[in-house]
Formats: C-alpha cells, structure tokens, sequence
C-alpha cells in the first residue's frame, strides 16, 4: 500500500533533531566498539601486569558513553514532543518523521 | 561487633520501613496523587532490581575469580538502555497500547493471541527464574550465617534451611499484600515500586559505602588500589574474547527478556519519557554499583586469610576491620538487593502463571462441566491464582535452594538463568520488528532453543551425577559422542556457557526464522504483526472483530467478573455516552469490542481476553476476507482522496471557464442592451424621416418636382430599412444552420479579384493600396462561391472603412496548408484593442459609435456564421500590425456540408 508522502526536505530544526536520532541509533555500536576494544590488547597478558589499566579504561569510556547517553536523551525528548505535536495537528505530518 | 540478635531486629525494622512506605505510597496513590510516585527518577531506581544479590555480594566473587570479566553483565545492560531509540521505545510503546502484562503476554499477543506461546514463555521464565530466586534466598541465609558465626556467645544460625523459609514466607506475604492489590497489571503496583525504589538506593548507598571504605579505609586512596590490583590475583586475569563478548551480549539479552525487567521497565512504565532518562541515569546506576567491585575484591584478596569465601567479602571486609555498623549496613544492601529481586519477579511470574496457565485451564473446566459461558467471579478467581502463584514461585525457589544445597557459586545460577530468558529474545526481536514472524516460527524457536538450553546447561548445572549422570556428561546418551551435554556435534573444548549461548541461540534462531518462512500466518497473527512492527505508524489500530454479535449486557457481566462492577460499569458507560448512548449498554460495534478486548487483557492477559470475548461473539472472529476487506478499505480511502484531489482540480478548471462565460455573457447583455437602443434608433431615423416626407407628399399643392424628390428620399430610406432587415434575417437562417448552400468549384484568385472589385464602392473616395501575391492565390476551392464572395468583400470594406491610416494599406495573402485555405486580411490601421477583440465577431458590435457605412454592427457576425456554416473560421490575427483577420476554410467541404446542400 502506498503511503502518502511527507516532505522531501526538512527545516534545520528538524533537520538537527532527524540526525539526532541517527545518532541515538549508533551509539550502541559506538558503545560495543569501546566495550570491546581490550580484546585487542588484553589486559594481563602484557609481561607488566595491567588489569587495573584495563579496570580504569573500561569505567572512562562507560563514563564517556552515560554522558553522550544524557546529552542525546535531551534532544531525544524534544524530538519525541516535536513529533507528538506534529501527528496531532497533521495526520500526514507524522510520516515525515519517518525520514 | 553485632549482636546476631540486633542484627535480626534491625532486619525486622527494616522490613517494617518497608511495608510502611509501601503502603503510604498506595494510599497516595489511591487518592490519586500520584506525582513523583511516578518519576523518572523512581522508574530508574525501579529498574536497579537487575541488580540482584548477584551483583551485591556475586559480583565480588565474581571479580576475584575471573577479574575484569564480572563488568560484561553491565555493560551489556548499558549497551541497550543507551540504545534505547532502537529496542526499548518501540517495547515500551508496544507495551503500553496493547496493554501487555508480561513478557509472556507480549510474545503471546504478537503471534495471534496464542496461549500455547503464552504457556511456553511462562515455562521457560520459571524454570530459569526458580534457581535464581533460590539464589537469593541463598544470599540472604549465608549473610546471616556470616554474623552468626561471629557471634561471641558461638550460638550457631538456628538452622539455614528455617531462615530461608522464614524470608520466603516474609517475602511471600509482602508479595501478596502489594502485589495482587489490583488486577489490572497497566495499574501498576505502586507501593511496591516505591519499595524497591527506596531498596535500589539502600544497596547502593550500602556498596559505595563499603567501597569508599575499602579504598581509603584499606587501601589507602586509589593509587594504593591500583597497585593492590596489580599484586593480587586478579593481576593473573585473562580475558577470553569468546567470553567477553559473549556474556556482554547475553546479559544484553537479559535485561530485555527476564521477566522482572520487562516487569518494571514495561509494565510499570507509567511515561515512555521516563525511558530517556533511565537511558543514561540506569547506567550510571550500574556503573556507581560496579565502580567499587575490583577494589574491593582485590583488597579481600589480599588482606582475607585465604579460603574465605569471596561471595561474602562485602560483609567479612568490614567485620574483619571491626566495622559493625558498615557490616550491618551492607548487609541491608545485600539483604535489599535479594528481596526486592524476589518481590518483583515473583510478581512476573505470578501474573504469567495466573494469565496463561491457571485461568485457561479454569475457562476450559468451567466451559466443560457447565457447558455454558464462564463469566462470574472471574476477578476473585484470578486474584486467588495470583497469590497462589506467588507462594507457588517462592516455594519453588526455596524447594530448589533446600535441594540443591546452596552449595554452587553464585555467579554460574545467574548466567544459567540469564541464558534461559535469553531464548525468548528471537521471538521478542523478530516480533517487533519482522511482520513475517508467525508464531508457529516462535514456537519452534522457543522450544528448541529451551531443550538445548535444559540439556547442555540448566541440567549439568546440578552437578556431577546430579540430574544428568556422569556417563552421560562423558559418552553422551546411548553412546553418541555428538549428543554430549557440552560437546554437541563434537566440537570440544568450549567454555560450557559459551557452548550453550552458541548452539542454543543459534539453533533457536534458525529454528524461529525457517519456521515463520515455511509456515502460513492466522488472520489475527497477521493483524497483530501489523499493530506492534508498525506501532509508530498507525495511530489507527487494526480491528480484531468484524462483526459485533455479542450483546452487551453479556459482555457487562462478563467485564464486572474480571475488572469488579464498578470499573466495568464506568468503561461501559463512557463507551456508551461516546456513542451518543444513555445508559450502561453501547452498541456492540467491532470498535467497541476491540477496546473491550483490550481493557480485559490488561487484567488477564491477551490470550485469555481474546478467548473471553470470543465465547460471546462467536463466528464472528475476524477472517481472512475481513483482514483484505479492512486493507481495501484503507485503499478505497485513500483512492477517494486522490480522487477528490483530482475533482477539486477539474472544479476548479471549470469555475475558471464558468467565469469566464459569465464574464462573456455579461458583455453581451450589455452590448445587447446597447443594440436595442441602436436598432430602435436605427430604424426610428428613416422611420422618422419617411413619416416626415410621406405628411409633406400628403400636401396637394407641393411641385411635381419637390414630390419626385421626396419620393426619391422615402424609397432610399425604406431600402435602408430592408437591407437592415435582409440582414438580420440572413443572420438568423445563418445562426440555425439552415441556409441554402450552392457549392461550386472556383478560383480562389478570381473570387479575391471580385470581392476587391465590389468593394471598392465602399468608401470610393480613399486611395487604398493593396498588396496582392496573384500567383499563390490560384487556389481552387470547392464550397458556396458566393457567400465566401460575401465574407471577402465585408472583410475589404471594412478595411477601407475603418482604416485609421494615413495611406491605407491592405495585403491580401492566400495560401494552402494542411488541408485548408488560409486567406489574411491584414491592413497598417491601429488594429482593434485587445479588449474588443473578444467581441467583434458578436451580433450588433461596433467599435465605433459613427455609423459611417450604414451598417448596423452585424457584418462580421455574419462573416463568422458563414464561416461556421462551411466547415470554415474566421478568426483576429492579433500582432500583425494592424486589423488582421485570418479566414480559413477547409480544401473540399466536410461530409455534411456536402449533404445538407444535396438536400436543400
């Protein structure tokens, strides 16, 4: 079935907020990729012990991820607003928060 | 030191704080000041229930064994919560239009409203959840058994079973009490929510506590820490990438698919909006939880005589250093941690096993033996199968625990539990997010997934000769070196939960996805699959009746069954006065019922509410023509609108040519009008002068000579009259197409000749100059000579009548084109203004108010219609430079033409 279709372009606005989203999709993967980068350098298996540097590098980046976490979460909930405001005003509005 | 007495007390107190907030918090509530009861902050404290006794005394031992590798059960979780744009918003919206009451209830609603998934997903969440509930009741007795066995008077724990029993009855009651307040699982248990609120920060106020100890009581600051970690046996660690990854995905999984997670996070969610928050404020949860773990065991490590137990280093680290009252506040943390874990998913589980077992079964006794429709107390009938379920779910735990001995590490029954609810993610996943997934697929998946999970890890987790004998663990069954528990196929050497989170998933996912490709959907699996992948889409959701059939008193007293008359009775009358309805009764429209549907499965779940309604509107299950029926509707809609878009485009075309016509008419009434004055005046002045000359004629005594003359004038003016009135009857016959044409073959050079020659009578005294191409005017043309004769010469004397130029010039060019004669008549005047152009062909138009030549204003009218009447046009050439008028006409006279002057 076809679906009316929302605008081509966005104002810069929601632009920003559709990118925002973008990002809220990949910091999973951005999370995985810190999460997992001691595989490659194995803590404990340097001749100088090194779990602790493993231990504080691992708590930096969970550190770095709460904080891109709180800074997304804001814009997420004024997108979340945007589009609740647009799908009661425009029934063919809400499609345009598709992309 | 603590006396184990005080200890116990404190216990006692604690537990009273507890049932006191709880029960302040549900009288707020049922004053309906809900307010921060349901705030973000709380719902995030209220997800810290993953964090178990597991993680509060666990973790530690779980770091002393295997070093850094206890973080992946965090980070996992962290993982999904900051990704919750991803999985948790479309669950929690899911959740919360399809009034979903458990996980099982999410998984049976999605594929078709199916018990048997519902009774499968049960299956497998208390299966996986009895060990882990044990294990809390295990932490909970081993603590006591840590002061107990420091008491100076050496009394020892009255017996660890008779704990165990008496904080699983405790449990039990508080369960009960706050848990099964109301049906209504989208009502949402708010004192317990508060409870474990307030007992997610006691743990965590009681683990930083302990840490900020450890490290600058012990250790003395972070750079001693450091150095303590890189000299104990943690410093030995080795990562396996096979397992870091692996147990990262798996709690991953967990905290989607264990069914107090989805409790809290799902059920109790009361604002999706909470969940942006929890996104970055339950990790950092996690992260202050597990902050303080290393150290703390690594100091344990290191000052503990060796053999201590590292499960318990949380509470022997501050006893050890004559810390009682950090001991006794850990140990509330620890304490906290296990209960508020039971409470919750003792709630879960309750409320799967009420919804998919114990009511289905009662339905279909009560449908057997009375052969009529169950309604009645329904709602007393499941509360009671939510409190015997409760004290079921607990007193498996404990038998479980009393069996098993509390003997294995901590840590393992949390992993084995994890990767039970861990089947349940292909079904979760593929159905949210695959409207392909049917649930026969799910099915298959869940139950493969459940045997491989049971035989390779649930079963040898007893222990050796356990459940699962030895020759079994190291031959195989009959013999079959590829069936071994932890060597399926042959492959060796793996870790055992790695070998069962590979061969298990895998097999379930592959099992889940070839099932749902093979296999055909029901009509309502199909409409559900619509409702939950595209829950963002439509705001309209899909119906789940075709056709009412129920009447609505049956279904009222079926809804006071369930949701208790008062709230029955209200949904029924809001439903009614939105119908427009006085009075309880609505009429039962597919809409209504669908809500109906809904409200119920709120209370006992989508397979049961479905199977409820269905008693009463039986044969009116929605089928597959009524699925297609409600998609071409959809499509007829959206036709129409096209359609409509289409017609306002055609209307609005057709108002413009409307305008214009009124526009046009309008002109000619006014032109009308001015002709009448004109033809009154035009026939009153020789009217008037022949009434005039014919009295003087009337004198006997005028001279012959003067009466010839007058006689001359009256016959002049009556000429006058005649031709005015030739002409106006020539029109008409013209306009009604019923002139006599005498079609004749001539040259169009010898008919141009002749209209210049007749015409230059016209106005005789102007020079006029022509310009003339003779060769292309030998044109022959086949129509009535003599009327195009007529049209010629009108056109040549009006020219030389209206001319407005100094040297008057008219060029006269003939050519053929196509299969018509195009003659220009095109002279160096001013030309005729754009505005009049429209209306110079029209009867009775002139441009001028001189009636130079006599006529009355109807010559190039009648032009036009003689035009019309030989298949021909004559048209204003405009930017010619001048009066420019095209006439056309085609080489050989059309069909009709040639027939009407046959007949006439």
């Amino acid at each position: 079935m076809k679906r009316p279709r929302g605008p081509l372009f966005l104002a810069r606005r929601s632009y920003r907020l559709r990118r925002m989203m973008d990002a809220a999709r990949m910091l999973p993967a951005v999370g995985m990729f810190l999460f997992f980068l001691p595989i490659l350098w194995r803590p404990a298996d340097t001749p100088q012990p090194d779990t602790a540097r493993g231990w504080i590098f691992l708590f930096m980046a969970w550190a770095v991820l709460i904080a891109l976490a709180l800074v997304l979460a804001r814009f997420l909930v004024r997108a979340e607003e945007e589009e609740a405001r647009l799908s009661s005003g425009d029934p063919l509005a809400t499609d345009q928060m598709r992309d | 030191m603590v006396p184990f007495n005080i200890l116990v007390a404190v216990c006692l107190v604690y537990v009273g704080f507890l049932f006191l907030i709880a029960f302040a918090a549900e009288r707020r509530a049922a004053r309906g000041r809900v307010g921060w009861l349901r705030s973000p902050l709380v719902y995030t404290l209220s997800l810290s229930i993953y964090c178990t006794a597991w993680t509060f005394y666990g973790a530690v031992g779980y770091a002393a064994r295997s070093g850094l590798e206890f973080l992946t059960i965090y980070l996992g979780p962290t993982l999904v919560m900051v990704g919750w744009w991803l999985v948790l918003r479309k669950l929690v919206r899911i959740g919360r239009r399809q009034r979903v009451t458990s996980i099982a209830d999410l998984i049976s609603s999605r594929f078709g409203k199916s018990n048997l998934l519902g009774v499968l997903v049960t299956v497998i969440c208390v299966v996986a959840a009895t060990p882990y509930i044990a294990l809390q009741l295990q932490s909970v007795t081993l603590s006591f058994g840590v002061f107990a066995s420091d008491a100076p008077e050496g009394w020892a724990l009255p017996n660890q079973s008779a704990t165990a029993l008496w904080v699983a009855a405790g449990l039990a009651l508080f369960t009960i009490l706050f848990g099964t307040r109301n049906l209504d699982a989208n009502e949402r248990h708010h004192g317990v929510v508060i409870a474990i609120a307030v007992e997610a920060v006691v743990k965590l106020v009681a683990l930083v506590a302990v840490g900020i100890f450890v490290v600058w009581g012990i250790a003395g600051g972070w750079q001693g820490v450091v150095e303590t970690i890189n000299s104990s046996a943690i410093a030995e660690w080795q990562l396996q990438p096979g397992r870091w990854i692996g147990l990262t995905c798996v709690s991953a999984a967990a905290i989607l698919t264990l069914p107090r997670m989805f409790q809290v996070m799902v059920v109790e969610n009361a604002d999706e909006r909470h969940l942006a928050t929890a996104s970055w404020a339950f990790p950092l949860y996690l992260l202050l939880m597990s902050v303080f773990v290393v150290p703390i065991a690594a100091v344990g490590l290191t000052t503990l005589p060796a053999g201590s137990n590292p499960d318990l280093f949380v509470l022997t680290l501050p006893l050890a250093q004559g810390q009682g009252q950090l001991a006794m506040l850990a140990f509330l943390g620890g304490f906290s941690s296990a209960t508020s874990m039971v409470i919750v998913a003792s709630i879960a589980l309750a409320t799967m096993v009420s919804n998919h077992i114990v009511v289905p079964l009662w339905l279909s006794i009560r449908q057997r033996t009375a052969k009529g429709r169950a309604t009645g107390d329904v709602r007393g009938m499941v509360l009671m199968a939510r409190r015997l379920s409760i004290g079921g779910v607990l007193a498996l735990g404990y038998s479980y625990y009393h069996l098993s001995g509390g003997s294995a590490a901590l840590a393992s029954i949390g992993l084995i539990a994890f990767l039970g609810a861990a089947q349940i993610l292909p079904a979760m996943l593929g159905g949210i997010f695959w409207r392909g997934a049917t649930g026969a697929g799910a099915a298959m998946g869940l139950i493969v997934g459940f045997i491989v999970w049971i035989y390779t890890l649930y079963l040898p987790s007893f222990g050796e000769d356990g459940l699962i004998s030895h020759d079994l663990m190291q031959l195989g069954p009959w013999g079959i070196a590829w069936l071994r528990p932890h060597a399926l196929f042959g492959i060796e050497g793996l870790d055992p939960v790695l070998h069962t989170l590979f061969w298990s998933l895998s097999l379930n996912a592959i099992s889940f996805v070839c099932g749902s490709l093979f296999t055909f959907p029901s009509p309502i699996e199909r409409m559900q699959g619509v409702a939950f992948v595209n829950v963002f889409d439509t705001d309209a959701d899909t119906r789940g009746w075709s056709r009412g059939g129920a009447e609505a008193e049956d279904l009222l007293i079926m809804a006071q069954g369930i949701l208790g008359a008062d709230e029955a009775q209200a949904f029924f009358q809001a439903e009614a006065e939105a119908q427009g309805k006085a009075g309880l009764l609505p009429d039962t429209t597919p809409e209504f019922i669908d809500r109906l549907e809904r409200r119920l499965a709120g209370a006992v779940g989508a397979a049961t509410a479905h199977a409820m309604i269905a008693q009463f509107a039986e044969g009116a299950v929605v089928s597959a023509q009524d699925l297609m029926a409600v998609a071409s509707e959809a499509q007829q809609i959206m036709e129409y609108s096209i359609q409509l878009e289409a017609k306002s485009e055609e209307l609005a075309r057709t108002a413009r040519q409307l305008q214009e016509a009124n526009d046009k008419l309008r002109d000619l009434s006014v032109q009308k009008d001015a002709f009448l004055s004109q033809i009154s005046h035009e026939l009153r002045t020789p009217m008037t002068s022949i009434r005039a000359f014919s009295e003087i004629l009337m004198d006997p005594e005028l001279p012959p000579g003067m009466q010839q003359k007058y006689a001359e004038i009256i016959h002049d003016e009556t000429i006058r009259l005649t031709r005015l009135l030739d002409d106006l009857l020539d029109l008409s016959v013209l306009e009604n197409r019923k002139v006599q044409l005498n079609i004749k073959v001539a040259n169009l050079h010898d008919l141009i000749e002749k209209a210049v020659r007749a015409a230059s009578s016209t106005q005789p005294q102007r020079s006029f100059t022509l310009h003339r191409d003779p060769p292309a005017e030998h044109i022959p043309v086949i129509t009535d000579t003599d009327r195009l004769l007529q049209v010629f010469i009108n056109l040549i004397s009006n020219a030389r009548k209206y001319c407005d130029a100094e040297r008057p010039e008219l060029t006269i060019s003939a050519r053929k084109r196509g299969g018509r004669i195009i003659v220009d008549f095109i002279d160096n005047g001013s030309g005729i203004p754009k505005e009049a152009r429209r209306l110079i062909f029209e009867k009775f138009s002139r441009l001028t108010d001189n009636n130079q030549a006599g006529g009355a204003g109807l010559g190039l009218a009648i032009c036009r219609e003689i035009m019309a009447n030989l298949g021909g046009s004559i048209t204003y050439l405009p930017g010619q430079g001048g009066a420019a008028f095209r006439v056309s006409l085609p080489v050989r006279p059309p069909k009709e033409i040639i027939e009407r002057a046959k007949t006439s």
